[in-house]
């Protein structure tokens, strides 16, 4: 097949249920329908990165990235585009676009991807992650020949080690440290383990890496089977990944099949194979001694630590976990040096981080940055600013274990140490943008109901006490909460956080802890005024109708379940504070918007 | 998979077909003209002639595309070569034989066929 044109469509989870399978058959007919199907491909691929455009489709060689397509656009672009060469112009991403002429930029001066650098989503959205031989021809699997063939296993730690590379699961632990560690204990059998649980709300780094490239992680887990003398992997992933578990069960297929997994990989006489484990989704997995545990088949419960992992870890045995963005940096430093990859981000925090920017801005999406890129970088330039005019409130990073980061400190450099000094946490990647219109008090209860329903149960400040702080926090969105509350959420918080096991009841303050910190006048206006500034909380909220804007139509009284709207047509109505029971239907109604809270 | 060898020879075939999934400006471009005067004309024949030459003969970074009429209907097929760093050929009533030739000299031998040429200053005001 000589192929001219080929035709990317993206087919992550965000495209998906977008419809990109629903475009891609449709590409398929057309183009054989034009007899265009020798000259032509369809890639399948993974997250490009812009979900909020998608469906994705990228045309190259002209490298024309139409956006939001939809199935009916696809007969004017095999016509136009393929067959006659004229790009479909009112699909284009205008960003895309030179200003003034029709000339198409390379992605990497639109401003969406000029910051970012691509280490862990080099292959994402570039090739099809069903096919091997794609990945192969990005110069696939060559890091494992070198590990095999041309280094010890000391010598691939030690270029670990000298990368710099911390864990993207959220610890930030030295993940060179970490295979020393595992290589040094000696037993008959240990394991290496990719932790792709990912259960932060709002976060998919972990399952866009599995769909776009799960290769990445496969050469990398055999690197590290090698390097601390393991033949056995796992990788624990949420069965709620339904496209991850596919890919990447059809990438560990062909790894075997091209004896890239198994027996005497590259005639080394070191063998290694991968298993795939279903995870229930429940967070707590996610943390490793409950992770391990529940890949025995147990029920996923954290234990004490020591013993650590390393020394004790799946079955008993030392073990090696790491996340799967972690992996997926290790084949680039294998082949490219340990140099090349320290020389991206700060002084002690290497490398890139993929983060899920979501929430109130433009570009929602995946996107990849150099260490210590400032959170107005990826907000204002590649995030694309705030949508409809609303100012910027602040970040959360970390999830339900992190904190949020306020507008006045908006040009923090985004690493490690800086987002711990500030209260907050790199976390696994979820950075949710907000807006004057949300409520601090009501973000923190947000996170706060995750933890209380993901809690295991097994240590009591985890269990009730979380439950606790959740009551108090409802209990001054209700309009009943008293400044002693803050108080008892502040020494509440602190007793959590000593008491706890693992990591999800040592955290699980934090949000309240961090909001109180920066936003504690919204607390205040909560408990003193009676108010949520950002009208969010309706236990607070009074119902009012503007006497000005009513024009008297009654629709107000006809709504409110309670009867609390009394008045005359064609004057103005009233509502009886002590009746109404906040439900807001009132408000939605009304064509004149005379009704505030 | 036995040897680099092996994992190289894999590399080598897609690569050529993943180079092309960047937009480089510094690329030998062949445009094909495409309108319906150019396809009547047989572009398809010449299109495909490219694409096939440039596979057998193992050429990188060089893509072929299609434009639309520029004028000059009598003279389809016309092929436009934009290679970096020099002027742009256009290329009039092309046939595949005559495609073969381009690539030979002009893409391979950096020299353009001047029998099939004909001057930038023709085209001008048309
Ligand atoms: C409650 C809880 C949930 C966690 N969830 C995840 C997760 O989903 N993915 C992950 O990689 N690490 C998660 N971790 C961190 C892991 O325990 C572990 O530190 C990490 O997988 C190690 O890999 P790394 O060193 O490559 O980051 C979680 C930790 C806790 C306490
Ligand atoms: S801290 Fe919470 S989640 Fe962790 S073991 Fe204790 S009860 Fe379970
Ligand atoms: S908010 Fe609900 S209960 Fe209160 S006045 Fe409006 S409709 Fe009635």
């Amino acid at each position: 097949m000589s192929v001219r044109s080929q035709v990317l469509v993206c087919g992550g989870t965000g495209c998906t249920s977008s419809g990109s399978i629903k475009l891609i058959d449709e590409f398929e007919n057309r183009i054989k329908e034009h007899g265009l199907e020798n000259e032509v491909e369809i890639v399948k691929t993974g997250c490009f990165g812009l979900c909020a455009l998608g469906p994705v489709v990228i045309v190259y060689p002209e490298g024309a990235f139409y956006s939001m397509v939809k199935v009916e656009d696809v007969a004017e672009i095999v016509e136009e585009h393929l067959l006659k060469g004229r790009i479909v112009q009112r699909l284009l991403y205008e960003e895309s676009v030179h200003e003034g002429s029709d000339e198409i930029k390379s992605l990497n001066e639109v401003d969406f991807y000029k910051k970012q650098h691509r280490v862990a989503l080099r292959n994402c959205g570039v090739i099809n992650p069903e096919k091997i031989e794609e990945y192969i021809g990005r110069d696939g699997y060559r890091a494992l020949n070198k590990a095999l063939k041309e280094m010890t296993p000391q010598e691939i730690i030690d270029e670990i080690k000298n990368s710099g590379l911390r864990g993207r699961g959220g610890g930030g632990f030295p993940t060179g440290l970490k295979w020393q560690f595992a290589a040094n204990s000696v037993d008959d059998q240990k394991y290496v383990c990719c932790n792709a649980d990912e259960g932060d709300p709002g976060a998919f780094m972990d399952r866009s890496v599995l769909e776009g490239d799960p290769h990445a992680v496969i050469e990398a887990m055999t690197i590290a089977g090698y390097a601390i003398g393991s033949n056995q992997g796992y990788i624990y992933i949420r069965a709620e990944y339904p496209i991850a578990v596919q890919r990447l069960q059809i990438a560990i297929n062909q790894a075997r099949e091209y004896g890239l997994l198994g027996k005497n990989i590259f005639e080394s006489g070191f063998d290694f194979d991968l298993e795939i484990r279903l995870g229930a989704g429940a967070f707590v997995c996610g943390e490793e001694t409950a992770l391990m545990t529940s890949i025995e088949g147990k029920r996923g419960e954290p234990r004490p630590r020591p013993p650590f992992p390393a020394v004790k870890g799946l079955f008993g045995k030392p073990t090696l976990l790491n996340n799967v963005e972690t992996y997926a940096n290790i084949p680039r430093i294998i082949l490219e040096g340990a140099d090349t990859f320290a020389s991206i981000g700060t002084e002690k925090s290497k490398g890139t981080k993929v983060f899920a920017l979501g929430g109130k801005i433009h570009n929602t999406g995946l996107v990849e940055v150099p260490m210590g890129t400032t959170l107005r970088e990826i907000i204002e330039d590649i995030g694309g600013g705030i949508p409809n005019g609303k100012k910027f409130k602040a970040a959360q990073t970390g999830g339900p274990s992190g904190g949020c980061i306020p507008a006045e400190l908006i040009d923090t450099p985004i690493d490690y140490d800086s987002l711990t000094a500030i209260g907050s946490m790199m976390g696994s990647g979820g950075l949710i943008v907000m807006d004057e219109d949300n409520c601090m008090v009501d973000i923190a209860k947000f996170f706060l109901e995750f933890t209380v329903d993901e809690s295991c149960g097994k240590c009591t400040p985890c269990r009730i006490g979380t439950k606790r702080l959740l009551e108090i926090l409802n209990k001054i969105t209700d309009g009943n909460g008293t400044m002693e509350d803050l108080e008892r959420l502040e020494s509440l918080a602190e007793a959590i956080k000593a008491g706890s096991l693992c990591g999800l009841g040592q955290t699980a303050p934090n949000p309240v802890l961090s909001t109180l910190k920066y936003f504690r006048h919204e607390y205040e206006a909560h408990i003193v005024d009676k108010t949520c500034p950002a009208h969010v909380c309706k236990g607070v909220a009074k119902y009012e109708i503007d006497a000005d804007k009513c024009k008297g139509c009654g629709l107000c009284a006809k709504q409110c379940p309670v009867g609390a709207i009394s008045g005359e047509v064609k004057s103005p109505f009233s509502i009886d504070a002590d009746k109404c029971i906040k439900c807001g239907a009132c408000m939605d109604k009304c064509p004149f918007k005379a009704i505030s809270k | 998979m036995k040897s680099l060898a092996e994992l190289d020879a894999i590399r080598d075939k897609v690569k050529n077909r993943l180079d092309l999934r960047e937009v480089k400006e510094d690329r030998t471009r062949i445009v094909v003209g495409m309108a319906t005067c150019g396809i009547s004309a047989g572009a398809r024949d010449v299109l495909v002639e490219f694409v096939k030459e440039i596979e057998s003969r193992g050429l990188s970074g060089i893509t072929v595309t299609q434009m639309g009429c520029i004028g000059l209907c009598s003279m389809e097929p016309i092929v436009e070569v934009h290679s970096p760093g020099m002027e742009k050929v256009i290329y009039a009533n092309v046939t595949p034989e005559k495609a073969d030739k381009i690539i030979a000299e002009h893409i391979i031998g950096g020299k353009p066929v001047e029998e099939f040429a004909i001057g930038a200053a023709q085209t001008g005001g048309m």
